[in-house]
């Protein structure tokens, strides 16, 4: 391996660590909020990045569909809730608020989608698309099981993953996308090419990491979700709801997962399936994390990044088994250091 | 001064079968300090957790004139009503002020501008949060902790506020600093329901007192009268059995 190889290989790393950085955040939030192991994460990428390819075809993506499915069931639910609490006068509110916005923005779809328009307005378009499934699925998912145990909870998790990617499947189709790179630029440093579109996922990406160190450590509302995190009882006290925050937490899950997807679709082939092992890898960030710190985590996503980059040149076809085979060893060093609160008498 | 603020009727509770409340009454006034002495497994942590909607009852609870029975919890901070518990359930994780700020949240979304305002007023009842700001809540002392818990619920500007064992685990010298500030709470309009094991000094700050025995009120009355009453002396008050 000369240097020029190294330093390739390195830009790889650091391309997509900010990509799993990205991930492993929205995971540790999820969980840390609402318990959720979240495992279909991956699949808002794969939806990002299938979206907006629907899209620069003219065509309407299938995830308006899942879109309106998901608001009718949320719609159905909330209706039945409200009913057997006995305040059906709430029920039309409660209508307007889940249904509205699915179908106003089914209905900007279905408009601008044949008008090809340009970058920007794709992209706002599939986040509108992709986003609100966030805060749906939450509602239609995990909600109901608000109190149930971790366990109870990753089994749901992985249940909506299994669903989200055979609608993948039924929605695109088993063929790879690749979107056209946000920018032609290139910027050469010595013998090292940096591709416009690694310098879009390196600024995004910290931009984004910047906005939510921001948004938890300086608002109000960022340090509530923090508090949901860690005291649950405590946070219902002072008056902060588990629903409220499970949905926010959600939202931020959803965009982080379209923004990457929107982010990577110029760079790799990306299939209905292709977020699952995306979103897999950004979770072994979150476990170096213990699922809770978030700078542990970004350390853990630049490991998978390096780890994953240098073993594709190393031993391509074991580039997969040597980043997942390297959560053993953290495990086995989270188990030895932490304290086991089960085992005293 | 005697206004309703609070009407608790026949409030019952029950851990699966076993029923740890026997539709118990009682009122708070708005303005007041009401207390609720009894021994160790009355019913009186069940009764404040039920009040705040922490546990499924059948009863009537009517604060501030509207029956709370489909209130969620956080709906019930909004209201007015705050429940300091015994675990005190602080975010230990977070800074001294980030816990005050979080217990104004409910006023926060409302848009209510006068959060620092109250953030300073409770740095003046208690110095020592002050010198304490940055600080994590878990590193602080239990008289801290305590404090802490109070000033965070006091950052909701609540109506009635409900404190379960504030004294609990505390040395004596805070004990009493801490019961201090909970009689002068009353001057600022806050009405308090107090529940304690330490029945002499309960009595001693509270209007009115409540005696709750195997989940139903056994007795009620004026604080001084109950604190005179024979059976509460011998039960609460005599030598060895103040703290039973």
């Amino acid at each position: 391996m000369d240097f020029s190889i190294l330093l390739i290989l390195s830009q790889d790393a650091v391309t997509n660590s900010a990509i799993y950085a990205l991930l492993a955040m929205a995971l540790i939030l999820v969980f840390g909020v609402t318990r959720v192991v979240f495992i279909p994460q991956g699949e808002f990428v794969s939806y990002g990045a299938l979206t907006i390819a629907s899209l620069q075809l003219g065509a309407i993506p299938g995830t308006v569909w899942l879109l309106i499915i998901l608001a009718c069931l949320a719609a159905v639910m909330e209706t039945a809730r409200l009913l057997s609490s006995g305040a059906g006068r709430q029920l039309p509110k409660a209508l307007v608020v889940t249904l509205g916005p699915p179908l106003a923005i089914a209905a900007l779809v279905k408009l601008c989608a044949p008008l090809h328009l340009p970058l920007g307005w794709q992209v706002l378009l599939t986040m509108l698309i992709v986003i609100p499934m966030g805060p749906l699925i939450y509602r239609v998912a995990f909600r109901p099981l608000a109190d149930a145990s971790p366990l109870v909870l990753l089994i749901a998790a992985v249940a909506v993953h299994f669903v989200l990617v055979g609608l993948g499947l039924l929605f695109f189709g088993a063929e790879g996308v690749r979107t056209p790179p946000f920018s032609d630029a290139q910027l050469t440093i010595g013998t090292l090419a940096v591709s416009g579109q690694s310098l879009c996922v390196y600024a995004t990406s910290f931009l984004f990491l910047a906005l939510l160190a921001w948004f938890f450590n300086k608002t109000l509302y960022g340090k509530a979700l923090r508090a949901v995190a860690f005291n649950r009882n405590g946070a219902r006290l002072v008056g902060i709801s588990p629903h409220l925050s499970g949905t926010v937490t959600f939202a931020l899950a959803s965009f982080i997962g379209c923004l990457s997807g929107i982010l990577i679709g110029p760079i790799t082939t990306i299939y209905y399936d292709s977020g699952f092992l995306i979103g897999l890898k950004g979770f072994v960030g979150a476990i170096v994390g213990g699922l809770a710190s978030y700078p542990l985590a970004a350390a853990g996503a630049l490991m998978v990044g390096f780890s994953e980059s240098f073993s594709s040149f190393w031993l391509s076809g074991y580039k997969d088994v040597v980043v997942f085979t390297m959560i053993i060893p953290v495990l086995l060093w989270r188990s030895l250091s932490s304290v086991h609160y089960e085992e005293e008498e | 001064m005697s206004e309703r603020l609070l009407t608790v009727n026949e409030l019952h509770v029950s851990y699966g079968k076993v029923e740890a409340l026997f539709g118990a009454s009682l009122v708070v006034d708005r303005g007041t300090i009401v207390s609720v002495i009894g021994p160790n497994g009355a019913g009186k942590s069940t009764l404040l957790n039920a009040l705040m909607g922490v546990l499924p009852s059948r009863g009537t609870v009517v604060f501030n004139g509207r029956d709370m029975a489909k209130i969620t919890i956080e709906n019930r901070v909004t209201q007015g009503l705050c429940l300091v518990p015994e675990t005190r359930e602080l975010f230990a994780q977070m800074t001294v002020e980030d816990n005050l700020m979080l217990g104004a949240f409910t006023r926060y979304r409302k848009g209510d501008k006068g959060i620092r305002a109250s953030l300073l007023e409770i740095f003046k009842l208690f110095p020592r949060l002050e010198q304490r700001r940055t600080q994590f809540a878990g590193s602080l002392s239990g008289g801290e902790r305590q404090m802490l818990a109070l000033g965070r619920a006091l950052m909701s500007k609540p109506t009635l506020l409900m404190l379960d064992e504030p004294s609990l685990g505390l040395a004596p010298l805070i004990v009493k600093e801490i019961l201090h500030t909970i009689s002068d709470l009353r001057s600022t309009g806050v009405s308090i329901l107090l529940i304690e094991q330490n029945a002499r000094a309960a009595l001693q700050i509270s209007d009115y007192g409540y005696v709750l025995e195997n989940g139903e009120i056994a007795l009620e009355g004026p604080s001084a009268e109950l604190a005179d009453n024979p059976r509460v002396i011998e039960s609460y008050l005599g030598i060895g059995g103040g703290d039973r």
